[in-house]
């Protein structure tokens, strides 16, 4: 490594201002879960194929194990911790819990996220289940057969 | 951690290119979601980036006076599939950008760094293939435009110099405008798998006459192809269930799949020979033909 390995960044946690000096080598995911110790996010496979890892930055859903930490400079990154405000979970964490929709937990702070995001997205839109599972075609789940993931997503867009 | 030994942050277009310049052993990172995945993999010759995510100057899709669409390089899959544009023009770029990876993947892919990174199942490739696009790539004081079907030189090898950035994809109005397409991926999953075969079809009709056919492959052979022999052989013919036969025939004579873990050469041949059917049908079902 050269004398350029560490750089600062400044970027908003779940509303919070932060300046980290991170290495330049991490992932978004490595920061979060060892710098902030927001261990929601989850590493499964490291490269982008389970979602396990997903939280958003700039309400962009993203896999935060493929994201350069330094990208998230001047950003705002939204994780599973944030999502519950003053002890009240948000709606589509309630669905999930309401319908059974987790099982392990490994893979639910990444589902979360990605239902957060669309149901963001579809605010007040009907949608089809077709366009829920392409949704969520970027997160794995061994559990629960993804049925009742799919009924608390249901369940979240309801008005 | 990523194997990284030095990260530079390009301010802008012309920056990265000096950057290029200055650092020759360094390459460039745009959604990063194949050069990390190499670097998680160690894969040598990464350990150098220069860094051209989010920059605004190569994300964009816009049409010019002369009707030519212009898709920046560092446009990802999400822009592409919410483009009013694209999907008004052409449709069949939406159907390859929403078959690529999932929304995560999609959110940060870029559509230049599909095609700079060479593989032959890329999913925009085929389709731009088909599409006749004409890619411009820039350096220092100059500036030179490629047609797509050049560019790929070889598995993983593509036809940039030290010092180049592919900036702009251009889609010419005589290729897209009246041109009908579909693009059609065989995968072993319907999400989040690479193309065992994708077929991407662009066409033109006359009072039922085949007027123009363009069909381009993914993995039918080491890089992207079009099958330049059998487009010659069905242009200006009738339109029938048996020119459809006909074309599925031909396109065998085109390509050259071969036996990997995911399928093996005859399998592929199949494939190849059957999606070239279903690709000119939906096509031919866009421009208002029905068979
Ligand atoms: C889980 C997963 C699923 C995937 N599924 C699919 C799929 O279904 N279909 C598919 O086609 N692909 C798929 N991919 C690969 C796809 O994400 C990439 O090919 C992507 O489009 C590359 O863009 P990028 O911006 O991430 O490129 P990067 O990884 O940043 O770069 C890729 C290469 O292009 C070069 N490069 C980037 N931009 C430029 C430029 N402007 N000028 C010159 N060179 C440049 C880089 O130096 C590098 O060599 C998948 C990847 C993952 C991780
Ligand atoms: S850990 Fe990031 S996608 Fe699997
Ligand atoms: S609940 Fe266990 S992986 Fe989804």
């Amino acid at each position: 490594m050269t004398d350029q390995g560490f750089r600062e960044i400044i970027f908003s946690i779940n509303g919070k201002q932060r300046t980290l000096y991170i290495d330049i080598r991490s992932s978004l995911l490595e920061v979060l879960r060892n710098e902030l110790g927001l261990t929601g996010a989850k590493e499964g496979c490291g490269v982008g194929e389970c979602g396990a890892c997903s939280v958003l930055v700039d309400d962009v859903l993203v896999d935060s194990c493929i994201y350069l930490a330094i990208w998230a400079d001047g950003k705002a990154i939204r994780t599973i911790e944030g999502e519950a405000k003053k002890g009240k979970l948000s709606k589509v964490q309630q669905s999930y819990v309401k319908e059974g929709a987790v099982q392990c937990g490994f893979c639910t702070p990444g589902f979360i996220m990605a239902s957060t995001s669309f149901t963001e997205k579809n605010k007040g839109e009907s949608v089809t289940e077709d366009e829920i599972r392409k949704a969520h075609a970027g997160n794995l789940c061994r559990c629960t057969g993804y049925q009742n993931i799919l009924k608390a997503v249901e369940k979240s867009i309801e008005p | 951690m990523f194997d990284l030994k030095k990260h530079i942050k390009a301010t802008c277009l012309d920056d990265a290119i000096a950057l290029l310049i200055e650092n020759p052993n360094a390459r460039l990172i745009a959604g990063g979601t194949d050069v990390l995945i190499k670097l998680r993999h160690g894969k040598k010759g990464y350990s150098e980036l220069i860094d051209i995510n989010g920059l605004e100057e190569l994300r964009f899709i816009k049409q010019d006076k002369q009707n030519n669409i212009l898709i920046g390089s560092g446009t990802v899959f999400s822009d592409i599939i919410q483009s009013d544009i694209i999907k008004k023009h052409i449709p069949m770029l939406s159907d390859a950008a929403q078959s690529v990876g999932g929304p995560q993947i999609r959110n940060v892919a870029t559509i230049g760094g599909n095609i700079c990174n060479g593989v032959t199942s890329a999913d925009s490739a085929s389709s731009l293939f088909s599409l006749n696009a004409v890619l411009v790539v820039k350096t220092q004081g100059a500036i030179r435009e490629i047609p797509i079907s050049d560019f790929y030189l070889g598995p993983g090898k593509v036809d940039l110099k030290k010092g180049e950035i592919l900036t702009t994809i251009i889609i010419r109005p005589d290729d897209y405008m009246g041109s009908f397409g579909y693009y059609y991926k065989y995968a072993m999953r319907n999400a989040m798998d690479i193309a065992t075969i994708g077929c991407a079809v662009c066409l033109k009709v006359k009072h039922h006459i085949l007027a123009d056919f363009r069909i381009a492959y993914g993995v039918a052979g080491p890089v992207p192809i079009r099958c330049l022999k059998t487009e010659k052989s069905v242009t200006n013919k009738k339109i029938t269930l048996k020119l459809l036969d006909d074309i599925s025939r031909f396109v065998a004579h085109d390509v050259s799949p071969r036996t990997s873990w995911r399928a093996t050469k005859e399998f592929r041949m199949n494939i190849i020979c059957e999606l070239s059917k279903r690709a000119t049908k939906k096509a031919l079902n866009r421009a208002g033909e029905g068979l």
